[in-house]
Formats: C-alpha cells, sequence, structure tokens
C-alpha cells in the first residue's frame, strides 16, 4: 500500500522527520504513538501534502506511483484519506454540498460521470447511520458549531463517504468520550477490507483496545524508533517513554 | 488624488464648445462628442420627448455645469474627459462585432464556464444572432408581455414610457433622486438615453421576476441608463437587473440613476448581478462606474437591494433606502468582488424618517490580487424615528496580501429610542480551509469557490433561484487563480 523510505522534511529550517521509514500492507492496520511533538502530525501533513512542508530527502510509494510526486487533490483522489486532528470549519458550506463536490471531483479525475443525486443521498443515509452522526448535521455547515466529538465524528463520516485506500487517523480518538470512542472505532472497523489500511495515531492505548492494531510504532524525534505488536502499546501505556529514550541512548 | 474643480470644468466646457460647435442634424444617427446645450437639444429631439422632459435636462445640465466631481470615494482614477464622449448614438448602432471570431477568447470562455449556450452567447456579443433565437426571444417576450398587460403591469423602456405614460413619469421621476443630488445624477438627468420604467397598479402582485433580459433584446442601453420601478399601494414585484455574462462596452463611463417607489404597503425586492469589463490584469481599460441607486417607501412597505457585483474597474455605488412610512423596511445585501486592480467603494445609506422603521445591512466584501475594496455605510436615525432599529454587519475577506478592505461606517442617530448594531470583521481566506478542501480531492479552484460561496450565502440567498446559480459561478470566475 505504501512504503516510506529515509523520510526527511522540514518547516522552514527546522527538520522535524528525520529518515522515517515505515511500510503499510493493504488489509493492515498500523499504530503510530509517540510524545508530543515528536513528529506524528507533520508526518500525517507530509503525506497529505501540506506545501508548508519541505521534504528534503526519502521517497514515498503509495501503490506503485510516487506519491510526493503528486499534488494534494491528486493524492487524495488517488485514495489517500487524512482524518484530520483539529478538523477545519468552512462556514455557508454544507457538508453535503461539500461531500458532493469532492465524491464528483474524485470521479471526474477517472472519467466516471457524477453521482445522481439519488446514490448520493443513499449513500449519506448508509454512511450517517454507521458512525451514528446525527442526520441534521450532515446538512449543516462543514464542521461551524460542531462540538470537539461531532466534528471527530464527522472525519470518520467523511472517510466513510470517500472510502478511501490509506486513512490516516490523526489523534481521531482525542477529545471523545468512550461512546463516541466506540462508534468511532466501529466505523474504522466495518470499513476495513483486505484491499484498504488505515493508520491510526493515537496518545492513548485506549483506542486499540476498540481498532486492533497489527503493528504499532514508535514516533520519537522524527524516526520510528521502535515497531510492535499490541502488546507494546500497553507497554508504552504503563512505562511512558523514557524507557525508549534510554534504550536509544545506549 | 487632484481635484478636478468647477472652473477647470468650466474652462473645458468653454473651449470644448468652441471646438465641437455645430448644428443640429436630427437625421444622423449619433451626436457629435461633447457636452454642450444643443447635444441635449438633439437627444430630446431623437426621442421625440415632450417639452417638459427637454425642460428638465437642459436645468440639470446647469446644475451639473456647477457641480464638481466627488472624491471622497476611496478609489483612484483619470478623471473621463466629459467632452470626449458622444453622448448619443441610435440605439441599434450599439458595439457589435464583425464576427464570432472577433470576440475576446477569454471571454468566450468564460461565457462557456457560465454554462451559456453557443447561441445565446452570440447575442450577448451581438454577432449575428441565429434567426431561430430571435424568433424564440421575442415571442416569449410578447407572451410574457401579454401576461403583464392583463395585470395592468407597465414594464417598458424609459423612452416609450416618456411617450406612452408621461404622467406616471413626470409625477415620480426624479422625486427620490432629484437631479442636483450629486454629480453624476445630475449628468445623468441632462443626457440619459433609455433605461426601463416598470408600474404595478395597486394591489397586484407581479406573478414574475421583472428582468431586462427581455428588453435589452429591443435596442441597446446606453451607458446613461433611467430606471424607474413605481409599485403602488399594497402591490409586489421583484425586479432583475443586469446580466450575468460579461458584457463589452465601449463606453468607459456609466453613471446611471435608479428609482424605486414603493407606495404604502407595497414592497420592492430589487437584484443586480453586476459583471462589466473589469479591465485587463494590469488595470489597463474597464468599465467606470458611477451609480446613484435609491428607493423610498411609504407606510408599511419594504424595499429591499441586492447585488452581486464582480465587474467594472472603479464602482461607486450605494444602493438606499428612504425609510419615510411608519414601520417600513429597507435592506441591503451586497457581495462586491475586486481582482487585479479593481477598486469597488460601495455600500448603503438607510434614512430613516419614519416610526418603527427597520434596516438591515449585509455586506460581504472580497479583496483579490492589488484590489481595494471599500464598505461606505450611512445610518441616519431622525428624530421622530421612534423606536426604529438597525443592524449592519460588514465582512471582508482578502484573497492576498497585497489587497485592501477597507470600511466606512456612518452612523447619525438622533432619536433615542432606537437601536443601532454594528458589526465587522476581516479575514484572510484560510489556507487551512483550502487544505481541507484539496485533501479532500477538491480542486483549488473549485476549493476557493466554496468558501467563497459559502461566506456570501446570506446574500446569495435573497437572490431568485437561477439568478443565485449564476451569481455562485461568477463569483468563482472571477476568483481563479487569485489566492496568494
Ligand atoms: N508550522 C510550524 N512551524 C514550526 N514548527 C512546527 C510547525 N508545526 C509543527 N512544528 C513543530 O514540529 C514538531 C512536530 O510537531 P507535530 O508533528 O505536530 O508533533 P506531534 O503530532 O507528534 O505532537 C514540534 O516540535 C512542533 O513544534
Ligand atoms: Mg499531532
Amino acid at each position: 500500500m505504501i512504503e516510506i523510505k529515509n523520510l526527511h522534511a522540514k518547516i522552514g529550517d527546522k527538520e522535524i522527520l528525520k529518515g522515517l521509514n515505515l511500510t503499510v500492507k493493504a488489509g493492515e492496520i498500523h499504530a503510530i504513538m509517540g510524545p508530543n511533538g515528536a513528529g506524528k502530525s507533520t508526518l500525517a501533513s507530509v503525506l497529505a501534502g501540506r506545501e508548508d512542508y519541505e521534504v528534503t530527502e526519502g521517497t514515498v510509494d503509495f501503490e506503485g506511483t510516487d506519491l510526493l510526486n503528486l499534488a494534494t487533490e491528486e493524492r487524495a483522489r488517488e485514495g489517500l484519506f487524512l482524518a484530520f486532528q483539529y478538523p477545519i470549519e468552512i462556514p455557508g458550506v454544507s457538508n453535503i454540498n461539500f461531500l458532493r463536490t469532492a465524491i464528483n471531483e474524485i470521479r471526474e479525475s477517472k472519467r466516471e460521470n457524477p453521482i445522481s443525486a439519488k446514490d448520493f443521498m443513499a449513500l449519506v443515509r448508509e454512511k450517517s447511520k454507521l458512525v451514528e452522526l446525527d442526520p441534521k448535521l450532515a446538512s449543516r455547515s462543514v464542521n461551524e458549531g460542531f462540538s470537539g466529538g461531532e466534528k471527530k465524528r464527522n472525519e470518520i463520516f467523511q472517510m466513510a463517504m470517500l472510502n478511501p485506500k490509506l486513512a490516516i487517523l490523526d489523534e481521531t480518538d482525542s477529545g471523545l468520550d468512550i461512546d463516541a470512542l466506540r462508534v468511532v472505532a466501529n466505523g474504522v472497523n466495518t470499513l476495513k477490507s483486505d484491499k484498504n489500511a488505515t493508520i491510526v495515531i493515537t496518545h492513548y492505548q485506549r483506542l486499540l483496545d476498540y481498532i486492533v492494531p497489527d503493528f504499532v510504532h514508535v514516533l520519537y524525534d522524527g524516526k520510528i524508533v521502535k515497531t510492535g505488536g499490541k502488546e507494546l502499546a500497553l507497554k508504552l501505556e504503563e512505562k511512558g517513554y523514557d524507557w525508549i529514550k534510554e534504550e536509544l541512548a545506549n | 488624488m487632484a481635484n478636478y474643480t468647477e472652473d477647470e470644468l468650466a474652462q473645458d466646457l468653454e473651449n470644448q464648445e468652441y471646438k465641437f460647435g455645430f448644428t443640429t442634424d436630427i437625421d444622423a444617427d449619433q451626436a457629435p462628442k461633447g457636452l454642450n446645450e444643443d447635444i441635449i437639444r438633439f437627444i430630446s429631439a431623437k426621442k421625440e420627448e415632450p417639452n417638459w422632459m427637454l425642460e428638465n435636462r437642459l436645468e440639470a445640465f446647469e446644475m451639473w455645469k456647477k457641480m464638481t466631481e466627488p472624491d471622497w470615494a476611496h478609489v483612484k482614477y483619470k478623471k473621463p474627459d466629459f467632452q470626449d464622449i458622444i453622448y448619443y448614438s441610435a440605439p441599434k448602432q450599439t458595439k457589435k462585432y464583425e464576427s464570432w471570431d472577433d470576440v475576446d477568447p477569454e471571454m468566450k470562455e468564460t461565457m462557456k464556464k457560465l454554462g451559456i449556450s453557443m447561441e445565446e452567447q452570440k447575442r450577448l456579443t451581438g454577432t449575428n444572432v441565429a434567426v431561430d433565437f430571435v424568433m424564440d426571444s421575442v415571442s416569449v417576450a410578447t407572451s410574457f408581455k401579454a401576461k403583464l398587460k392583463e395585470l395592468g403591469i407597465i414594464f417598458c423602456s424609459f423612452s416609450e414610457a416618456v411617450q406612452e405614460y408621461p404622467e406616471l413619469v413626470r409625477e415620480h421621476m426624479g422625486t427620490v433622486v432629484p437631479t442636483s443630488d450629486n454629480f453624476y445624477a445630475a449628468l445623468n438627468s441632462a443626457v440619459f438615453t433609455d433605461g426601463s420604467f416598470c408600474y404595478i397598479p395597486k394591489g397586484v402582485r407581479c406573478p414574475m421576476e421583472l428582468s431586462t433580459y427581455f428588453r435589452i433584446n429591443e435596442g441597446g442601453t446606453g451607458q446613461f441608463e433611467r430606471t424607474l420601478v413605481i409599485a403602488d399601494e399594497g402591490s409586489y414585484v421583484s425586479y432583475l437587473e443586469g446580466c450575468t455574462a460579461p458584457q463589452r462596452d465601449e463606453n468607459q463611463l456609466h453613471a446611471a440613476v435608479v428609482e424605486l417607489i414603493a407606495k404604502d404597503n407595497a414592497e420592492i425586492k430589487y437584484s443586480t448581478v453586476q459583471n462589466w469589463y473589469p479591465g485587463d490584469k494590469n488595470g489597463l481599460g474597464g468599465i467606470f462606474n458611477f451609480v446613484t441607486k435609491r428607493g423610498i417607501c411609504g407606510l408599511n412597505s419594504k424595499i429591499s437591494w441586492t447585488q452581486v457585483e464582480t465587474g467594472s474597474a472603479v464602482t461607486w455605488k450605494y444602493p438606499s433606502c428612504i425609510l419615510k412610512g411608519d414601520n417600513s423596511i429597507g435592506e441591503f445585501y451586497s457581495v462586491a468582488v475586486t481582482n487585479n486592480y479593481q477598486q469597488a467603494d460601495t455600500g448603503t445609506k438607510m434614512i430613516h424618517l419614519g416610526k418603527n422603521t427597520k434596516s438591515t445591512i449585509i455586506s460581504k466584501g472580497i479583496s483579490a490580487g492589488k484590489s481595494h475594496n471599500s464598505y461606505r455605510g450611512l445610518v441616519q436615525i431622525h428624530k421622530n424615528a421612534t423606536n426604529s432599529r438597525n443592524f449592519s454587519q460588514c465582512d471582508s475577506l482578502l484573497m492576498t496580501d497585497e489587497c485592501g478592505a477597507h470600511t466606512f461606517p456612518y452612523i447619525e442617530c438622533k432619536n433615542s429610542s432606537s437601536k443601532i448594531e454594528h458589526e465587522a470583521t476581516t479575514s484572510k481566506i484560510g489556507e487551512d480551509q483550502i487544505f481541507y478542501c484539496l485533501q479532500r480531492g477538491i480542486s483549488e479552484e473549485k476549493a476557493i469557490g466554496l468558501i467563497v460561496n459559502g461566506y456570501c450565502k446570506e446574500v446569495l440567498n435573497q437572490l431568485p433561484m437561477e439568478f443565485a446559480v449564476e451569481a455562485q459561478k461568477l463569483l468563482t470566475i472571477s476568483l481563479e487563480g487569485s489566492v496568494g
């Protein structure tokens, strides 16, 4: 699905990713954990194509294409989805209009016809049910006046609507109560197939009780420094990150 | 900015008069360049006007000569040479292209994006009109007119109204925008060539949007347009002005006057989409649009102005309401977009005279490129206007670091029981918002369109449906590639 090799990225003069390697295969769920400021959101942004970051070294292969050569919207159309840590508000633009525009732009890029209003509404109904999103929110302005939890749920709703190959969830669990967490996890698990993959960035192993990862990685100081199974998450929760720092120092 | 003084003007006029002194040839299709009494007599004779109209024009001309061009607006431009303008040319001779190939490719592209059919495109640019299309539009216009006639609604060109309904015109013309109102209004009163006239009889609700679209076919509209809309007691009309297709125009200066009269319990909704040539990317060319628009409200009546302004090089425009009758309502919804070197100074005046009068102002300015966009508004509460209320919201959206947004709200309140609220915001288009859209697969162009249309939603919602759709496309097109 995606193969990241020796990725270096900086913002301004500050290098944040310092030679990151990560391979994710179709059908897998990977969790990335790490202390604040380690570069987790930076990785997500760089993969999504945010222009503020400059990639200075390394390659990213996404389903056989050079991801770094694609424009942001092309990456999205190829099936890369980012659930934002801080979802953006777009006043006056309804969620539905936003998503229909997105779906049709993606279809157009594949030379497909626009989705019919009927099919679209059916999809909205199906997917909003999946994430238990209040149907009223679907017709409200994108994220405007949504609570923190509603925003996160809306990200998963959008993910469900767009059906990406690779979804990166950036701290989608933070700020969610246990019920919302279950809903989000249920959404991710339902959408999971052997053709797609998910990278879950999280602070808490709590989420991983619901979304069971195949691999857990520790991102520290711009690199993946440790990889393990689910038990690594538990150990991190229990012991924090200091032991990793020590391990690295030795 | 240099002041163009009265003296200089007088001097100019003197010189020019000498230079252009001529004897009127009533058979000519076109007046010679320049402005003097003879020219005005020529226009009036051409239009076979009654004497009172000629007198009005001459009086306006006398006033205009004593006035100076206002320079308080936040715009800079080279003052037009009023003696270098042709004030009359026969309506059918309006700017036509020789062939479809002569039409500016950029303009063709824009029309294509607006989804205007080829036939329509040809009609709008004045190139050979397909016969079936003419037939069609004539028949549409005719059946439309028959329907209006049944209801006693008059909707015709201003010239026709002067001939056919002189009493109505004479009684109302100049009562809302007096000749002496301002420099451009005086000029317009002296030299206007045509425009629209509309009268809705008592108690009649006009069943369709009255659109100048049907009228423009009958003859070109000039640069000094005159519009008069009268809604008699208890009537309702929604009036659409303008055309969303880009209008190429040889006339650089446009100085229109629009007067709306809403009698007791009447309502007028006046919508404009203005997309005149804004000049090129370097600020060359483009229309100067200096318009005076004003309405007066009787008892319990309502006037609502909605405008989407994306064109013209310089815009100077303040659609206003005089809330004379008790309980009357004035509304102003505006989107003004400026790009490249465009300049707009626009806003409204709400004059509260009657008791319990209410006004709402929603202004959305969008500046891109190196353009300047100003909101200028006056809310005036007179001493008898007890319990009157105003709410104003003026938002500015900046697309680049080089453009400017300015807000000049003036408030004069002479009645302590009134309530005035003013809110203003300025924001830069969010890179975060654009990134969010891109990440969902939406192109930058579409993203800007979505964000800007969302931002203007309150105003666009006021427009009649088909108009709103075109206005949305227009906003997107005007801002293409403008984020910086
Ligand atoms: N726009 C920016 N300008 C400068 N530094 C930044 C910017 N964005 C992030 N950083 C820095 O990059 C580092 C990594 O940030 P981030 O990727 O958000 O970490 P994480 O998501 O792992 O908490 C931090 O030190 C942060 O301060
Ligand atoms: Mg983060």
